[in-house]
């Protein structure tokens, strides 16, 4: 069985952003080894913290959605807990009213991006523009 | 209970004509509240960071429930402070 979850993790500061990527990718292949789907991610980069939290009071905020059997969680915890980059985390399950706004807000963000990438640069809403009649050929 | 004619004003007092509270989740039909947007989470919290009663909200019991829960993983997410002065 198969259930959907959610995972903010707050990374120290004092990495760069290749070692945050790397932090990243390790977490994401512990949960695609353990056989779930990742469905979203997200990078909110680095964010001041509200209160210091082991002595940092920035930290970069990494969101994962993914489907995944409940046992695993266990091991992606821990993996969490052991690995000193991480100074927060928290692993929430997805109820229906959840998933349904976590998809309206993946939504909403990739609507985002692709206005803010037809804005910026010209080429690539020629390549947009190059795919989406690429689809409708489809 | 002392009758109407026996206070007297030097200005009429002003009736305030009570708004009705109502449940904003309800009312806008939000059914998930959102730990990850610290910004709308504020709007239930006082100035110390502390968590405003339904009597003041006027948020229903089911929602309020929801809110405490997703303002405390904000907390812990240090989206938002535990303690704190002038959040506003």
């Amino acid at each position: 069985m198969q259930n959907n979850y959610e995972a903010v993790f707050i990374m120290t500061p004092v990495l760069s952003d290749q070692q945050m990527k790397e932090a990243v990718d390790k977490f994401k292949t512990v949960l695609s080894n353990g056989g779930a789907e990742i469905v979203h991610e997200e990078n909110w980069g680095l964010k001041k913290l509200a209160y210091p939290v082991s002595h940092k009071s920035t930290g970069f905020y990494q969101l994962l959605q993914f489907k995944s059997a409940p046992e695993l969680i266990k091991k992606f915890e821990t993996e969490l807990k052991r690995d000193e980059r991480i100074i927060r985390w928290l692993t929430v399950s997805l109820d229906k009213h959840a998933l349904e706004y976590a998809s309206k807000r993946i939504q909403r963000l990739s609507g985002q991006k692709a206005a803010e990438e037809a804005k910026q640069e010209e080429p690539k809403q020629e390549q947009v523009a190059v795919e989406q009649e690429n689809n409708k050929e489809e | 209970m002392p009758e109407q004619s026996e206070i007297r004003y030097l200005t009429p007092p002003t009736v305030e004509i009570k708004k009705k509270k109502y449940c904003r989740f309800k009312k806008n039909g939000i059914k998930y509240i959102d730990y990850k947007d610290p910004e709308f989470l504020k709007k239930f919290l006082n100035e110390q960071g502390k968590i405003l009663p339904r009597r003041i909200t006027g948020t229903s019991l089911k929602f309020q429930r929801k809110l405490s829960v997703a303002i405390k993983r904000a907390r812990h997410l240090a989206l938002l402070p535990y303690v704190t002065d002038l959040l506003k």
